[in-house]
């Protein structure tokens, strides 16, 4: 389903916001110059999926797929809402079925199978079709031969709500992406804020590349869970992209304003517009020939030993 | 085991234990006993007691709750992976060490033979003793731990040997250096590389599958799970504080999770259930860990029978089918 967008879709009202973070009146029209930024402090607000598309993909580009895959309620989960409620609710709140959008799209001119998590679905947290799509993105990435490139958005983790099936969808998606990377293919992910729990230790932890924004809360167990554990006061700046650089978890942490360039070149960087000598290399290792050849060697040593045990 | 160590167990298992001692000190009196008569008399109420044993274990254990399996796979009498590896192993030689950081001992890796059979064992160490278990962090292991376990298990690849994976733990380390060196990236690798190990991997929960931490050694061809144990993506506790700000209520939010063997059955996430002694695993752990090596062997017979190719490709088919969603008419 190609996605038409609009740039007018329901600008919210007024000149002037006040900035969730540092708490500033800033200038709206500055805001969205800045990709959803604090121009104060920087602080990279929450993007619908319509708008992470706008930002990053060639305009008119993306088609999604997948489109019909829907929860369903698999434990009966009765906590204080009922699962199908919160569904609904997040259905009607971001006009998609599912926390994961997934499709094909191009980013200057390349085509890659792009998927998002929404980050307000849920608060992005994985269950049965979160997982599937991620699975399927990567199959359908392997089997074009382009790149898969995931936005995180993923603060809930694995879904509670879908019990053990959602903890599970960490080793399903973490399956198919170790295939697409063992052929060869380029897995990117850009980590915003939040990624936790098992999406993060699982698929949104495997890139090839990884790209974080700026000040995204990035980590495995929550930072409450943490303190009340070590019964100490957690360092500034924990868990931070800027803490997972430092340490050597993510390549990059980069303003959202400039993500769609950094990605475009290292698209040019992984792409198989490959050099001569590395195309020899890969012909090589997959030619029919070749194979025949081994086939045959086999065959003759095969004959050569029986021969000496005779 | 002292008095005091034996009422150790769960609150619904007390009265049994109780009983039980209340029946071992009266063996005791008949024992000593020199009075005929007097001894007669014992003798029948030792028979009532047993009866009463009997029939008390029967209705406690004929009737558990979601909870009271969680509560029983966390017994302090329950055999674990250390105890599976002393006893249904030969030849162990322990591998420590992720040759990057340190060695956690929450995971305990090494060469074991069973029944002839070369393997990889592996699995969650929770600790014996009260200074095994602050140094197991209580089977929460850290970053060092997942690596240490990728790392054997890599070379169990290498040299053709299948893997064996107790899986036993209330969830990965949450702390501060755990986050600093990488707990996700971690468990996300252990996870991603499971999926494609050219060796066959059978798990077998036998306590506690407490979520990633769990599943960060936990990916296989074979999905075991010991009667009372329990794999969930939150722990109960954690869950209730969730749902109902209050980790009391633990034992609703253990029915909500669909957490038991059978759930998990049920669910197609877990293959079978093996069956533990009348009682639970803590009542005769001999017998418990006998009946889980010969589950162990059934599959190991059977997947060291498959070519390569076939077996990851059954692997990735079991894991592709998992979750339950529809697909609607677009
Ligand atoms: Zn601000």
């Amino acid at each position: 389903m190609k996605w038409t967008l609009s740039r007018k879709r329901g600008a919210p009202d007024g000149l002037w916001m006040k900035c969730t973070s540092c708490e500033a009146m800033v200038y709206r029209k500055v805001v969205e110059e800045q990709h959803q930024v604090c121009p104060e402090c920087g602080f990279h607000f929450r993007l619908s999926a319509e708008q992470r598309v706008e930002y990053l993909l060639d305009e008119g580009s993306f088609d999604e797929m997948f489109t019909n895959l829907e929860s369903t309620d698999p434990l009966g989960f009765k906590g204080k809402r009922s699962y199908k409620d919160k569904l609904k609710q997040a259905q009607e709140n971001t006009g998609h079925r599912e926390a994961a959008i997934f499709g094909v799209g191009t980013i200057g001119g390349k085509e890659v199978v792009f998927g998002m998590i929404d980050a307000n679905f849920i608060m992005g947290s994985m269950g049965s079709v979160v997982g599937e799509k991620i699975a399927r993105g990567a199959e359908e990435a392997l089997k074009r031969k382009i790149p898969l490139i995931i936005v995180s958005g993923s603060g809930g983790g694995a879904r509670m709500e879908e019990g053990i099936l959602s903890l599970f969808q960490m080793a399903k998606s973490s399956a198919a992406i170790k295939r697409l990377q063992d052929a060869g293919g380029l897995y990117i992910t850009v980590l915003t804020n939040a990624t936790m729990g098992g999406s993060m230790a699982s698929w949104a932890a495997l890139g090839d590349i990884s790209i974080a924004e700026p000040q995204a809360l990035l980590g495995f167990a929550g930072p409450r869970v943490i303190a009340q554990t070590v019964r100490q006061e957690l360092p500034p700046g924990f868990q931070t992209s800027e803490f997972l650089l430092e340490r050597g978890f993510v390549d990059q942490v980069c303003h959202r304003k400039d993500l769609r360039a950094r990605l475009i070149s290292i698209l040019r960087y992984c792409c198989k517009d490959m050099p001569a000598y590395r195309k020899a290399a890969v012909s090589r290792a997959t030619s029919k020939i070749n194979k025949e050849a081994a086939k045959e060697a086999a065959k003759e040593a095969h004959k050569a030993e029986a021969k000496a045990n005779r | 085991m002292s008095g005091v160590d034996r009422l150790n167990v769960p609150e619904f298992e007390r009265p049994i234990v109780e009983l039980e001692m209340k029946l071992e000190s009266r063996r005791m009196d008949l024992a000593n006993e020199k009075d005929k008569q007097k001894a007669k008399d014992i003798q029948s109420e030792i028979e009532f007691l047993e009866k009463d044993v009997r029939k008390l274990t029967d209705s406690v254990f004929g009737n558990l709750d979601p909870w009271n399996r969680v509560q029983l796979s966390r017994h302090p009498s329950r055999p674990l992976t250390s105890d599976f590896v002393a006893n249904i192993f030969d030849d162990f030689q322990e591998l420590k060490g992720d040759r990057a950081y340190k060695d956690d001992p929450a995971i305990l890796c090494g060469f074991g033979t069973i029944d002839g059979h070369k393997v990889m064992v592996l699995g969650h160490r929770k600790g014996k003793t009260l200074k095994e278990r602050l140094e197991c962090n209580f089977g929460c292991a850290h970053p060092e731990g997942y690596r240490k376990a990728l790392r054997k298990m890599q070379m169990a690849e290498k040299f053709g040997l299948p893997i064996i994976s107790f899986i036993n733990t209330p969830g990965a380390y949450p702390g501060i250096e755990a986050e600093e060196r990488g707990q996700s990236h971690a468990i996300a690798e252990n996870i991603r590389e499971m999926t494609g190990l050219k060796v066959p991997i059978i798990t077998c929960t036998i306590g506690e599958g407490g979520s990633g931490g769990a599943l960060g050694i936990g990916v296989g061809d074979r999905y075991l799970i010991m009667e009372n144990s329990y794999y969930s993506v939150i722990s109960p506790e954690g869950c209730a504080a969730i749902l109902w700000h209050d980790a009391k209520k633990a034992s609703d939010a253990a029915r909500v999770l669909r957490l038991t063997p059978n759930d998990l059955i049920e669910l197609g996430i877990m293959d079978e259930i093996v069956p533990e002694p009348y009682g639970g695993a803590h009542r005769d752990p001999r017998k418990a860990m006998e009946i889980v090596k010969t589950y162990l062997l059934k599959h190991l017979s059977e997947l060291i029978k498959l070519p390569v190719n076939e077996l990851l490709d059954q692997r990735y088919a079991k894991l592709r089918g998992m979750g339950k969603y529809i697909e609607v008419a677009a």
